[in-house]
């Protein structure tokens, strides 16, 4: 129909000639994933820590040694007692203290006992957890070099093979979930004032009184923003392959098919916040402050989800970025075709049409 | 006669694009001066100048005898104003309003509460007095608007456009409203598209492209043009017009 | 200081009388403190495990107990193929695969006693590395599992002298600050630091940008009311709301419902609280200087708050990013308040401790607040 088609390039305009929003729209999308692709990692590394050796002999300054040229760890300073650790934690830098007894080596030699101690700075119990752990493999390996020398029978040894991500690269995880988590935000954002907006310069009252059905209005606004966000999936995907190092071991096409699956969720989900509020202000607060730190804990990236207490897990599966993350990662990351991720896409199309529905449903057809 | 307003060449550019073309006039205490002209003439440019939101780009003014450079925090101690677009706030009472605005200007307490009720007397809001502005007719809020404008019996009071949309008994009373404003010894200086207006004015002038093209009274105005009425003048002055909205 | 208190009077009644602003400012703040710490939790357990176990002796099923008996590991399918299995990393049901070869126990103890020697016998573990921190753990604990495991067979073939014949560092590990290693300890301050952060953000350039688009503050323009005043005006009621929502989030949730007890001095909490609220207004003062629609003004603050929240060191650590990624979250206000938050609260650090902090958040306040200040005119 001719006046639908003018209809929606009415609405391509109105989104293509804000320059300033469309600004933001592709450059924040942009600069947050390659910022948050080189930044996000839960890797411990450089993580400072301070010594505190009563030994001064061979074992713990091979210890030491191997701490020293680990990654993870930074030692800051060997202090003279341990009276100076607390201070040391107070100041907030230091996240581990490592304490050697006094004969640690002539222990370890002729009573083939000797103790280290670990004290770490569990107000993050996180990091406090890793980093306790990677402490521990490094006095293990030194431990299992002892054992070596000795040549101790009964030897069990394991192969371990890493799948995926070789390399161990923390962009592999947190870049898809970056990736569901912008592009959610951002569609969210951009219809979230759409129709509100209109409804507040009233304007909305020119569209009620038009031939044109909620159905097709709230579609026509829908569009530009598709478009703007198919543009957007384009350059996160390029920055996330040639900038950042992911692989792409799946079909594209189906990334691509799935994807817009998801932007259309998104943008319904806006749009339906759009429909029930009546300011601008309130559109965007929702937005902002109702979905920031939520879909940032619940697409799965940051935290595992299977780690949270079972209603929170039931809470995740609402936050339509926590399937596509699985998606992103099934098909990219794993490579596997459609029929690993049916499930997910199903619920996904399910969400949408509900929103869909009752978007259209609950689109006043007077104003009050 | 006191000048309250003086404008000599004021000119304001925004890059390449002369809205308003070296204005010179003067203005009256007590006059009712009516600033007309077609949309996008340069009225409101005009007017913002004056009332220092807009810096000009060149000429001088003193409004209330203060220099429109470098005195503007003094003028707008004595001036009132009621933009084009409607400025109370809609989520806030009429008397929450009338208070704001009357104490923002320095009324005390006692004056306060004496010119609210006097002001919601006048208007006859007696029983609206604690309702929302947004919640009343437009007619009202323009009303109002003007009231809270010169609550603080200003010397001068800018009025934007202020009875658009409005229909014609509420746009009488609005211009009795104006006559005792001016009566006590305020000066009004509107701007207004409606020609008809023009009439109740002492002098107006009109503008056309940014530039000021007629000022006398409306009398003398239609006498120089042999004319009745003044929807007249504006058409022979404006008929050349090159900007329009 | 009339005018300013008019402003004030009329800032809160327009705030208080927003029935859609008031939840948004006081319930879901609280109620997002209540329930994400909840999530939080970094730590790497229940891991899912498929074993195959080609070999089906005594010895492989001691080792399978052991490692279902560890309390880290899940078993999630026992198969007898490696394609089984394989399509359990697939679909995810499984996080690590430990396939034990056909032979095992033979291999592994022979009466002759010349098992085991470096050429002992292989067990293979396929890992899902998309996650490499969990990968990295996961396959750590197991292979410490199987070292364990490795000691007790040895233990019952070699003969036992009185004394220990190997070499054993004994590794003991205390956590000090949060004994209990609670995650929610570590999280609740953090996530009352960002809500706070949100509501002065936020709401003040929204509020500010939205008289712009109304028109009303044309209004504001032409009074004598002052810059500082309208300022002030705009400031200070959400800089109390922030006061108010952080004293709910603290007491109300952290004391109340999670038991978290300050162990510093509170007045030096509020203290920086302060300091803080006026910094991160003034960030919001200051996009509401260079933005005319709420719709702008809501794309940059939205940008700033995920660089915010993502850049904090409250998600992931500040130690592992890239050097220009540190430097950034240098810059960031919210990583230091973050910071001095935890050192109050479950630290008790005092003054002396947080000197430096104090005095970055003043510079914050004032740079930000200044070229807020400066850009804000009442004349064009």
């Amino acid at each position: 129909m001719n006046n639908t088609s003018t209809f929606i390039k009415k609405e391509f305009l109105h989104v293509f000639r804000d320059r300033k929003t469309l600004l933001m729209l592709f450059g924040l999308p942009i600069v947050q994933i390659i910022l948050f692709g080189f930044a996000l990692t839960n890797e411990i590394t450089n993580a400072k820590i301070v010594v505190c050796d009563y030994a001064k002999d061979d074992a713990s300054q091979q210890i030491i040694g191997k701490l020293q040229a680990s990654q993870q760890f930074d030692i800051q300073r060997i202090l003279l007692n341990h009276k100076q650790i607390e201070t040391a934690f107070k100041d907030a830098e230091i996240k581990m203290a490592v304490v050697f007894p006094a004969n640690f080596n002539s222990d370890l030699l002729h009573q083939h006992k000797a103790q280290v101690q670990l004290i770490t700075d569990a107000s993050d119990p996180n990091t406090a957890t890793a980093i306790s752990g990677y402490a521990n493999q490094i006095v293990m390996d030194y431990q299992n070099e002892l054992m070596q020398l000795q040549r101790v029978p009964y030897q069990i040894n394991t192969e371990v093979r890493m799948l995926y991500n070789p390399e161990l690269k923390a962009a592999v995880n947190f870049v898809p979930g970056v990736m569901s988590l912008i592009l959610l935000l951002v569609c969210v954002l951009m219809t979230s004032v759409a129709i509100v907006k209109e409804k507040e310069t009233g304007t909305m009252e020119v569209l009620l009184v038009s031939p044109f059905s909620p159905f097709l209005i709230i579609v026509s606004k829908a569009m530009p923003y598709l478009a703007l966000s198919l543009i957007n999936l384009t350059i996160i995907l390029l920055l996330s392959v040639l900038v950042l190092g992911m692989p792409i071991n799946g079909s594209i096409l189906l990334l691509y098919a799935v994807s817009t699956l998801f932007i259309i969720t998104a943008l319904s989900l806006g749009l339906l916040i759009s429909n029930r509020t009546a300011s601008q202000q309130s559109a965007m607060l929702i937005s902002l402050m109702g979905m920031l730190v939520p879909s940032i804990l619940f697409t799965g990236f940051m935290f595992p989800l299977e780690n949270m207490p079972y209603p929170l897990q039931l809470v995740s599966h609402i936050i339509p970025a926590k399937w596509y993350y699985i998606i992103v990662k099934s098909v990219m990351v794993k490579g596997l075709g459609f029929s690993a991720i049916w499930k997910e896409t199903l619920v996904l199309l399910t969400m949408t049409m509900l929103l869909l529905v009752v978007n259209i449903k609950t689109f006043k057809i007077r104003l009050t | 006669m006191d000048t309250v307003i003086h404008t000599d060449k004021l000119t304001k550019r925004f890059g390449d694009f002369i809205a308003a073309n070296e204005i010179t006039f003067d203005v009256y205490r007590g006059e009712i001066f009516g600033f007309l002209g077609a949309n996008g003439a340069g009225k409101t440019t005009a007017m913002r100048m004056l009332c220092g939101l807009s810096k000009p780009s060149s000429g001088t003014a003193t409004i209330a005898g203060f220099d429109i450079y470098k005195q503007t925090e003094e003028i707008k101690k004595n001036i009132g104003y009621m933009s084009q677009k409607f400025s109370l706030y809609e989520d806030l009472t009429i008397l929450e309003n009338i208070r704001f605005f009357g104490g923002i200007y320095g009324l005390s307490d006692k004056q306060l509460k004496e010119k609210s009720e006097q002001l919601i007397g006048t208007l006859g809001m007696e029983c609206e007095a604690k309702k929302m502005v947004g919640a009343l007719p437009l007619g009202w809020k323009q009303k109002l608007s003007f009231s809270v404008a010169i609550l603080h019996e200003p010397k001068i009071v800018f009025l934007d456009e202020p009875t658009g949309g409005v229909d014609p008994v509420t746009r009488r009373q609005f211009w009795d409203l104006i006559y005792e404003a001016a009566d006590s010894g305020i000066t009004v200086f509107v701007t207004t598209h409606y020609m008809d207006e023009a009439e109740y004015c002492n002098r107006i002038s009109m503008m056309v492209d940014g530039e000021i093209r007629a000022l006398d009274t409306p009398a003398k105005l239609k006498q120089e043009y042999a004319v009745t009425s003044m929807d007249e003048v504006f058409y022979r002055l404006a008929r050349g017009a090159k900007r329009s909205e | 200081m009339r005018t300013l208190k008019f402003l004030l009077q009329k800032e809160f009644k327009q705030i208080f009388r927003n029935k859609a602003l008031l939840p948004l400012l006081f319930v879901v703040p609280i109620m997002q403190l209540l329930i994400l710490p909840l999530a939080a939790d970094y730590e790497i357990k229940n891991i899912n495990i498929t074993i195959v176990d080609h070999d089906h002796s005594p010895y492989s099923h001691k080792l399978i107990s052991k490692i279902t008996a560890s309390g880290y590991f899940k078993l999630a399918n026992y198969v007898i193929g490696f394609n089984e299995a394989f399509e359990d990393i697939e679909k995810d049901r499984a996080d690590l695969i430990l396939e034990i070869p056909q032979g095992f126990e033979r291999n592994l103890i022979r009466e002759d006693g010349t098992a085991g020697q470096t050429d002992g016998e292989q067990l293979y573990v396929a890992v899902n590395a998309i996650n490499g921190v969990k990968a990295n753990l996961g396959s750590a604990y197991l292979n410490r599992i199987i070292a364990d495991y490795n000691a007790d067979v040895r233990m019952e073939w070699v003969q036992m002298p009185r004394f220990n014949l190997f070499p054993t560092i004994e590794i003991t590990s205390s956590n000090w600050f949060n004994p209990t290693m609670n995650y929610r300890f570590y999280m609740v301050p953090g996530i009352l630091a960002l809500l706070v952060t949100m509501i002065g953000a936020y709401m003040c350039a929204l509020n500010i940008v939205k008289e712009k688009e109304v028109g009303t503050i044309e209004q504001i323009n032409v009074t004598p009311i002052k810059k500082y005043q309208f300022i002030l005006g705009k400031l200070l009621p959400f800089w109390f709301i922030g006061i108010v929502v952080f004293t709910m989030g603290l007491f109300g949730v952290g004391w109340l419902v999670y038991g978290i007890i300050p162990l510093g001095n509170l007045f030096l909490l509020y203290a920086y609280l302060g300091v803080y609220l006026i910094a991160v207004l003034g960030l919001g003062l200051l996009i509401s200087t260079y933005t005319e629609t709420q719709q702008q003004a809501m794309s940059i603050a939205f940008f700033f708050m995920m660089v915010f929240i993502l850049m904090s060191g409250l998600f992931t650590p500040i130690d592992g990013m890239p050097k220009w990624a540190y430097v950034i979250t240098q810059f960031s206000p919210v990583t230091y308040f973050i910071e001095v938050m935890r050192m109050i609260v479950l630290k008790g650090s005092e003054f002396v401790n947080i000197k430096t902090h104090f005095l970055i958040m003043v510079v914050f306040a004032v740079v930000l607040n200044g070229w807020a200040i400066y850009n804000y005119k009442k004349t064009s």
